[in-house]
């Protein structure tokens, strides 16, 4: 395996928790709910994942614990938010305490155990191919997992008639209701897919990025997910690159400073927001577009007036 | 972030005190940077806790508050402690230097031990171990072990604790090969597991064969194991992440010196001092040395009996830094204070220290 190749497979796995939280949480914006909880529910899903997983050494298993313990989390902010119409960004804040703690007192047995590793999925005679068989046959089945989600919500948000309903909803819920859309079911089903994502990218950090259960594991990724999503514009095709940008840029920064040549790693390390936030301010330039992409109603609290 | 864990921590905290009923229990309380179970650094702070608890039972109360960032949101949670009536109280990290003193000023009938600090007052107590020392020990392990003679170090902050570490390490290291490279990154946290395994992912794809670490997480060592490289554990004994790829682990015992302290407190012969202990006082272990040929492990051995005893001092001259001036001269040893203080690498460092 070459230097290339090597940093090449770093790069996607620093950026794939990222990727499966910020789409999730792309489909939630994009149905009107904005959900701070991101960090949370993938803590949840990290300790829910690698609890499952270690008592019943399989992986496989671990991962849908890990969709679970997101959904549930998620669930609870749907029925906070929808049922019981509170504020959203204050709700989404409480989250991530809430899972933050939460994790914390489920994975207390299961600190310093080693954990089961999910292993590769090699797509056979493809991953043999050199340098770019084990880059993109080579993976495990989160990675493909979140490279599908990329084409799948692409494809219902913008091209099915489900897409236009949660978009409807997050652009104008008085419109969608009016046309009789249930506004609160649809939000529901997006918060919850939102958790299913968030689990999976918890579920990918305690499974095969660093399989372990240490408390606060997720250091901060959930938020960093949160950004990509107004970087992306909400558009899940840039979302991608803007978390393989960011995945990028981090490991250079790593890459650079074990090259020794004595850039600050301060300023290396903070090379991931900045790019992001340049990329972000070329993007906005485009005010048409934007717009075109914001929901409306982000954020909002839809009470409907029977 | 950091700003929501620490008002999470003071929540917490308010919610774990109950009010002072029996006065003659000593109340101690503990500050934390990381989670308890970060199975390090925090982790063996809090093993010290124990301790206490089990040495003096009903005589003494202890109360923790961990995940407490560094800064002024420290300040709180010290202050939050004195104030609900700890009397000893220990805070755990650098960087609750400052706001351990502005506490202590404020309650003078407190008594304050502050880890790894070198800033002192009437009633500030600073304690830290020598950790170079076990450093000194792993970095001959390294450069014998070695097969591509390049070692990677996953550094947090560039303080004399840390600049420390990698200097010890380098001499450990050049005393077996003069001509052993170390490349060091720097990755700006305490406890950050997933960057820490790509910084060890990346040291590895750039050669290093041996990873060792001053940040507190397991994953560098699982990572090693994965890759089929060899590393070493940091603050306890992570043999269980990986059981193929872990040489030693220099282990940090706080036990001893936390129930002399509370003894002391308890007594009331407690007064300000600087302690900084090593593998002589069993403030720094070594854990079991394994996956190692005989002479090595023999080498270790006889490396740390040396230490123990006195006999070799980890900086010992002749020792040059990076810029090529002298550091200390053949038979000299680098004085304490410019050890405390060190802001410079020995030669041979493959980087440049951030300042």
């Amino acid at each position: 395996m070459d230097a290339t190749q090597a940093v090449i497979l770093t790069i996607i796995t620093a950026s794939t928790p990222l990727l499966l939280a910020a789409i999730g949480e792309l489909v939630t914006e994009r149905s009107g709910v904005l959900n701070l909880g991101v960090e949370g529910m993938m803590v949840m899903g990290a300790v829910c994942g690698f609890a499952a997983a270690y008592t019943t050494g399989n992986p496989y298993i671990g991962i849908l614990a890990g969709v679970l313990g997101g959904v549930a989390l998620a669930f609870f902010f749907a029925i906070l938010t929808q049922t019981l119409a509170t504020n959203q960004v204050a709700t989404g804040l409480a989250l991530t305490l809430l899972g933050l703690g939460l994790s914390g007192l489920i994975g207390e047995s299961f600190v310093g155990l080693p954990g089961v590793k999910l292993q590769q999925l090699s797509i056979p005679f493809f991953s043999t191919i050199p340098f770019i068989g084990p880059i993109l046959f080579g993976q495990d089945i989160l990675v493909y997992t979140s490279v599908a989600l990329i084409f799948g919500t692409t494809y219902v948000l913008f091209k099915t008639r489900i897409g236009l309903i949660i978009r409807s909803v997050g652009d104008n819920h008085n419109s969608a209701h009016a046309l009789g859309y249930n506004v609160i079911a649809v939000r529901y089903a997006c918060i919850m897919f939102g958790g299913a994502c968030s689990g999976l990218a918890g579920a990918y950090l305690s499974l095969a990025y660093t399989p372990q259960w240490i408390e606060n594991m997720t250091a901060g990724r959930g938020w960093v997910a949160l950004a990509l999503v107004v970087f992306s514009t909400w558009l899940p095709k840039r979302l991608a690159i803007g978390a393989y940008l960011f995945g990028a840029v981090w490991i250079m920064g790593l890459y650079v400073q074990a090259l020794g040549f004595g850039i600050p790693s301060q300023f290396l390390s903070s090379l991931p927001y900045v790019v992001t936030i340049i990329a972000l301010v070329i993007i906005s330039g485009n005010k048409t577009l934007t717009r075109v992409n914001t929901p409306a109603c982000i954020g909002q609290t839809f009470v409907p007036d029977r | 972030m950091k700003k929501i864990l620490g008002f999470a921590a003071a929540i917490a905290l308010s919610l774990a005190i109950v009010p002072a009923s029996a006065a003659d229990k000593l109340k101690v309380g503990f500050i934390y940077v990381g989670p308890v179970g970060d199975h390090g650094w925090s982790y063996q702070h809090d093993q010290g806790r124990k301790a206490i608890e089990e040495k003096f039972g009903d005589k003494v109360e202890t109360t923790f508050v961990e995940k407490v960032a560094e800064g002024p949101d420290a300040e709180r949670a010290i202050e939050r402690l004195a104030r609900k009536g700890s009397k000893l109280i220990f805070t755990t990290s650098f960087g609750f230097m400052e706001p351990t003193l502005k506490v202590a000023k404020r309650f003078p009938d407190v008594k304050f031990e502050h880890a790894t600090g070198y800033k002192r007052s009437d009633n500030v107590s600073t304690y830290s171990s020598r950790f170079y020392e076990g450093r000194y020990i792993i970095g001959q392990i390294a450069a014998k072990q070695s097969k591509s003679g390049v070692a990677g170090y996953i550094a947090s902050f560039p303080i004399p604790e840390v600049v420390r570490g990698i200097n010890a390490f380098m001499l450990g290291a050049q005393s077996v090969n003069p001509d052993f490279k170390l490349k060091v990154v720097w990755v700006n946290s305490w406890f950050d597991p997933g960057k820490e395994a790509d910084a060890a992912k990346v040291l590895i794809g750039q050669g290093a064969d041996i990873i060792t670490q001053h940040t507190d997480s397991t994953a560098p060592l699982q990572i090693a194991q994965e890759q089929g490289v060899h590393g070493f554990g940091q603050a306890s004994d992570m043999i269980a992440f990986a059981p193929k790829a872990q040489l030693t682990s220099i282990i940090d015992d706080w036990a001893s010196y936390y129930v002399s302290r509370t003894q002391a407190a308890l007594d009331g012969t407690w007064k300000s001092e600087d302690t900084w202990g090593g593998l002589n006082e069993k403030m720094v272990v070594m854990a079991d040395y394994t996956n190692l040929p005989d002479d090595v492990k023999k080498m270790a051995q006889e490396t740390e009996a040396k230490i123990t005893s006195g006999e070799l001092h980890p900086f010992q001259g002749p020792i040059t830094k990076q810029d090529g001036s002298v550091a200390a001269k053949e038979g000299e040893t680098v004085a304490v204070g410019e050890l405390l203080g060190m802001n410079w690498y020995v030669q041979g460092v493959d980087d440049q220290l951030p300042q």
